[in-house]
């Protein structure tokens, strides 16, 4: 079948809905948002750093983009949650657009400083930028009852969500199955075989006459803007916002290491490694009342990619071509 | 052959350690729980790691020792009382995951907040929610915007926090005489509030503001910045600054020097024991802001100085690596639950607006002295104490621990000395 | 304007200070990162590291952090010859690139600095010696006092005695040749005759080693706790870039003007701009000349 996979990714979307119809215990909500923040992240990331072989070291720049349009947003028009996922992954794409074009001669580890420097650049700038909070960060309180196209979204009785982080949850796993599924498209398009030729080598790449320079402005917008959106929600979630938070490093670590953990060179690598890592963090930080939950991942962190330097898919891969030989 | 093999062990070992870190951290769950039979659950989360770590382990201890104290007592309701907590990792993301496992899935009884600010709000939406009393851990002004009426909050910075933070380091300086003021503060959120109410403060006071910057938290060096504002010649340099920071100034202190006659305020960290120690006579000269020292006066709270007492002896039998002496939180975090248990026992059950009522009518006796809420959950009045460090010989840490070092300037009640010019009190 | 001036003397002199303290910290990056292509992320938390061992030292012996940065250096090469031996079984034998590591290194990150919290707890630290806080003033007539705090002096005078040893060994030695052959033509060292895994493995170690008198200088300059390393670690690699991978003599000149960029900017403009402008530098340096400063090769990598 030619849609199998649209198919399963409507039948997820549908799936998302209905657990949050059925599942009465909030505490999963929270979790899967977190979790599915991750998987948008690492996702995003994989389109230019698995693909592309262009490490963004500055994810959290764009996250942050995406959440500080947000706020603007609910300052300035007071907007529902959707328009800002919107604007916040307009602006994180003309963000990452720039980048792109900034960046463009810049190849490696060069690339992966500048979207840091990139980065600290524009925590320094929001950190001034009083009408969002500035350094003191700002509180945001989320709608009482916010509606989207006439319906009523967030309701105890009459909404289609009985509670906010139902309605968050949701939008994000929407996210995320939308990410991987723009991710596979890429993939198995022109613009993923021209980037993986890219990563391989650009001068060959150049040569056998791929648009190096376009497809890398299509990847970094796009990465870009991915992590706005997934950023956009992050203000109603915490409902208290500052730099420190939106730029948090851990945003830009656990980008990198997620597709690492999974495997780069598949759209389900990002996947496999957020569910994994992001899984083993809840896990072991609500479970372990000690300084010992951080440990716990780094020792995942370490063990996984010692015995599956090639990420999980392709040590699987690689399990599956021993075994039939 | 061998290839398969060890995929397969490969594949083993994957599987097996995933399974050992689940298995792993849930029989840790299991012990900690599951003890006597139906005990009152008190659920929070807590910086145990990351950048407030130093001050919520502090808290923790202090809050096991009132668990202790409340159980011998005979507990809440006639029941006996269970922390259950974990580590927040001073990131805010953890927190709403947190306080919904406490409520869900641990099912506690109460809840009470984690330690600062920004970790205080991501939980403010599930209290509220779920209409519960949330008592505030020096929570900044967190309930300005939200106006829950089951909110209360134990930093002692009267209803207007930012304002009341620095109202006596102002009403202290103001014997100086002084007509200009440099303000310095950090880039981040506790300090940016303080360095708000200080410029209200400084303005009432009809000072001028000749000097007004904010440093990076990556700032290494701070002699630049003192330097920059000693230009301007103020007479007083209010600094809201976290633990870096502070040490970085007062060693520019030390190096470039002032003639600004006082010089502190908001800085925060010279409170914890290890920078006190390791800048030891670095500070003499310094004013600023504090919530608890080891001067005579304030042994007039009940049992605040066997608390410390008994904080320090415990931190020592256990070699614990948390501050050794405590003065900064540890009685407010001992108070915060004290509170919540005495409303619950006063009000016979676990009902939340009855307690709420409780707390919001009572005038509390506790370890901090008397406690009184007012607007949006803060304190009525400000009791933002103002110390000057005198008198400090050497890096030793155990005369911070006697009065003396860290004299009571305001409020007046409870003064146990004269604030001197800052260059006075250097050699 | 004697004013101007003295802030703009001052503001000089403790950028230079500050930049020899900043390589001081970038140095065994230069070498692991810059010459040898491992994406060390650990590097500023094994700073971290050495700079408790010489608390731990200096508070329990009463031993000069200094001499105790000196003392911990060979403990720091055995670690970083065990660590490139993983690294090398684990991903360079088997053709990985180096960024595959990253994922190690964070894991390293991690371990290093929960260790730390155990240990030490989470607490702010300092050192006691005699040049901390104190300075050295250098009076031009009526208005210009240039004060020279004695712990930057310290961080600068030990940093560039460290950087210039190490570039001399670089330069001069037939086995700092083979370790910059490495970096550019494997094969040529095999046919001399070197083992180039063996030339790694001991660069590497001696990269990592630093940190032992890195981490003594870091708690001279600065309070730290075991979190400090996630603070420094894009200014450490920012600076290794803009000098150029592969230049030693590249990283300090970059840390040099990363440290006055950052000191004249919170002298006259505002210290909250520090960074900004510093990372601007980069960014423009990059934007000019990718391969920065002191770079072998354009667009390298």
């Amino acid at each position: 079948m030619k849609y199998r996979f649209e198919i399963i990714c409507l039948l997820l979307i549908v799936g998302l809905f209905v657990l949050t119809q059925v599942v009465g215990n909030q505490f999963y909500f929270f979790i899967g948002f977190v979790i599915l923040q991750y998987m948008v992240m690492a996702t995003a990331w994989n389109i230019l750093g698995g693909y592309g072989g262009y490490v963004n070291f500055g994810s959290a720049g764009f996250l942050a983009t995406g959440a500080y349009t947000a706020v603007a947003l609910i300052n300035f028009l007071d907007v529902g949650l959707v328009e800002q996922m919107i604007a916040g992954g307009i602006f994180a794409g003309l963000l990452g657009f720039a980048t792109g074009y900034l960046t463009l001669r810049l190849r490696g580890v060069y690339f992966a400083i500048a979207t840091l420097a990139l980065a600290i650049i524009l925590e320094t700038i929001v950190a001034h930028w009083d009408y969002v909070g500035g350094a003191a960060g700002t509180s945001i309180l989320p709608k009482r009852k916010p509606e989207l196209l006439g319906e009523l979204i967030v309701d105890r009785k009459a909404g289609l969500f009985g509670n906010y982080k139902e309605f968050l949850f949701f939008l994000m796993g929407t996210v995320a199955i939308l990410s991987v599924w723009v991710a596979r498209y890429i993939e198995n398009s022109k613009l993923g075989r021209g980037l993986n030729a890219i990563k391989d080598s650009e001068e060959a790449a150049e040569c056998m006459g791929v648009p190096t320079l376009r497809l890398k402005l299509i990847a970094t917008t796009i990465s870009g803007a991915m992590m706005g959106v997934a950023g956009a929600p992050l203000a109603s979630y915490l409902t208290f916002i500052d730099p420190l938070s939106a730029f948090n490093l851990e945003y830009a670590i656990n980008a990198i290491a997620m597709p690492m953990i999974g495997g780069t060179v598949s759209w389900a690598g990002p996947v496999i490694g957020a569910l994994l890592l992001g899984t083993a963090q809840q896990v072991s930080s609500l479970w372990i009342q000690s300084e010992l939950n951080l440990l716990i991942v780094g020792v995942v962190l370490v063990v996984f990619v010692i015995i599956a330097p090639e990420g999980i898919i392709g040590w699987f891969r690689k399990s599956r071509q021993g075994s039939s030989r | 052959m061998t290839r398969i093999l060890a995929n397969r062990v490969r594949v083993w070992l994957l599987v097996g350690l995933f399974a050992a870190s689940v298995v792993l951290s849930g029989s840790i769950s299991t012990t900690a729980q599951a003890q006597d039979k139906d005990p009152i659950k008190i659920g929070f989360s807590m910086a145990l790691t990351g950048a407030l770590a130093g001050g919520g382990q502090q808290s923790l201890l202090a809050m096991q020792i009132w668990a202790e104290d409340i159980n011998k007592k005979g507990g809440l309701l006639g029941r006996q009382v269970e922390l259950v907590f974990y580590d927040d990792q001073t990131n805010p993301k953890n927190v709403p995951g947190i306080y919904s496992k406490l409520i869900d899935i641990d099912k506690v009884d109460l809840i009470v907040s984690g330690y600062g600010t920004n970790l205080i709000a991501p939980a403010m939406p599930i209290a509220i929610e779920r209409e519960m009393v949330f008592m505030g851990l020096f929570g900044m002004d967190n309930n300005s915007k939200w106006k829950y009426e089951k909110y209360f909050q134990i930093l002692p910075a009267g209803p207007d926090p930012a304002v009341g933070f620095s109202q006596y380091w102002f009403e202290a300086v103001a014997g100086l005489k002084p007509k200009t003021i440099a303000v310095i503060a950090a880039d981040a959120e506790f300090a940016q509030n303080l360095k708000k109410g200080a410029v209200t403060n400084a303005e009432k006071m009809g000072l001028e503001i000749v000097y007004e910057q904010n440093y990076n938290p990556k700032t290494a060096d701070f002699t630049p910045i003192l330097r920059a504002a000693n230009a301007k010649k103020p007479d007083v340099i209010y600094i809201a600054s976290y633990p870096n920071g502070s040490a970085g100034l007062v060693r520019a202190l030390a190096e470039v020097g002032t003639d600004a006659k006082a010089v502190g305020g908001g800085m925060v960290g010279l409170q914890f024991s290890g920078l006190m120690a390791g800048l030891g006579p670095m500070l003499n000269g310094i004013s600023n802001y504090d919530f608890f020292v080891p001067e005579p006066t304030m042994d007039l709270y009940p049992g605040a100085g066997d608390l410390i007492k008994r904080y320090q002896a415990k931190v020592k039998e256990d070699n614990l690596k948390v501050d050794a002496l405590g003065y900064y939180l540890v009685p407010w975090s001992y108070a915060y639950v004290d509170i919540l248990g005495q409303a619950v026992n006063a009000v016979g059950s676990l009902d939340q607006d009855a307690i709420a009522d409780y707390i919001r009518d009572t005038k509390f006796s506790t370890v901090v002295g008397d406690v009184k809420f007012g607007k949006n959950g803060e304190w009525d009045r400000s009791r933002t104490i103002v110390v000057q460090y005198q008198g400090i010989e050497n890096n030793d840490l155990e005369q911070f621990a006697k009065p003396g070092t860290r004299k009571i300037m305001l409020p007046a009640d409870i003064s146990t000395g004269e604030l001197q010019t800052f260059g006075a009190l250097r050699k | 304007m004697a004013v101007f001036i003295d802030l703009l003397l001052n503001a000089l002199v403790i950028g230079i200070l500050l930049g020899g303290f900043y390589a001081a910290l970038a140095i065994g990056l230069s070498i692991t990162f810059g010459l040898l292509d491992v994406v060390n992320i650990a590097h500023p938390t094994m700073l971290v590291l050495g700079a408790f061992i010489a608390f731990l030292l200096n508070s329990t012996l009463g031993i000069d952090p200094i001499l105790a940065g000196v003392l911990s250096t060979p403990f720091f090469f055995i670690l970083g010859w065990l660590i490139y031996q993983v690294y090398y079984n684990v991903f360079e034998k088997s053709g990985a690139e180096s960024l595959r590591g990253l994922a190690f290194f964070f894991g390293l990150l991690f371990i290093i600095e929960v260790g730390l919290v155990i240990q030490f707890g989470v607490d702010h630290r300092l050192v006691e010696a005699p040049y901390i806080g104190e300075s050295w003033n250098i009076i031009i007539g009526q208005e210009i006092d240039v004060a020279i705090p004695f712990r930057l002096l310290v961080a600068f005078v030990v940093a560039a005695i460290a950087t210039l040893a190490i570039r001399a060994y670089l330069t001069r030695t037939f086995f700092g040749r083979a370790v910059r052959a490495v970096a550019q033509d494997m094969m040529a060292l095999r046919l001399m005759g070197v083992d180039p895994i063996r030339v790694k493995r001991i660069a590497f170690a001696l990269g990592v080693a630093t940190a032992g008198v890195g981490g003594a200088l870091m708690i001279i300059v600065l309070p730290i706790e075991p979190s400090l390393g996630r603070l420094y670690l894009g200014n450490v690699f920012a600076i290794v870039v803009l000098g150029g991978l592969g230049s030693i003599s590249g990283t300090l000149l970059a840390a040099v003007i990363i440290g006055v960029a950052e000191s004249i900017v919170a002298t006259f403009f505002g210290p909250s701009w520090g960074p900004a402008v510093s990372f601007g530098i980069l960014l423009a340096v990059l934007a000019f000349r990718p391969e920065g400063l002191f770079g072998k090769t354009a667009g390298a990598h």
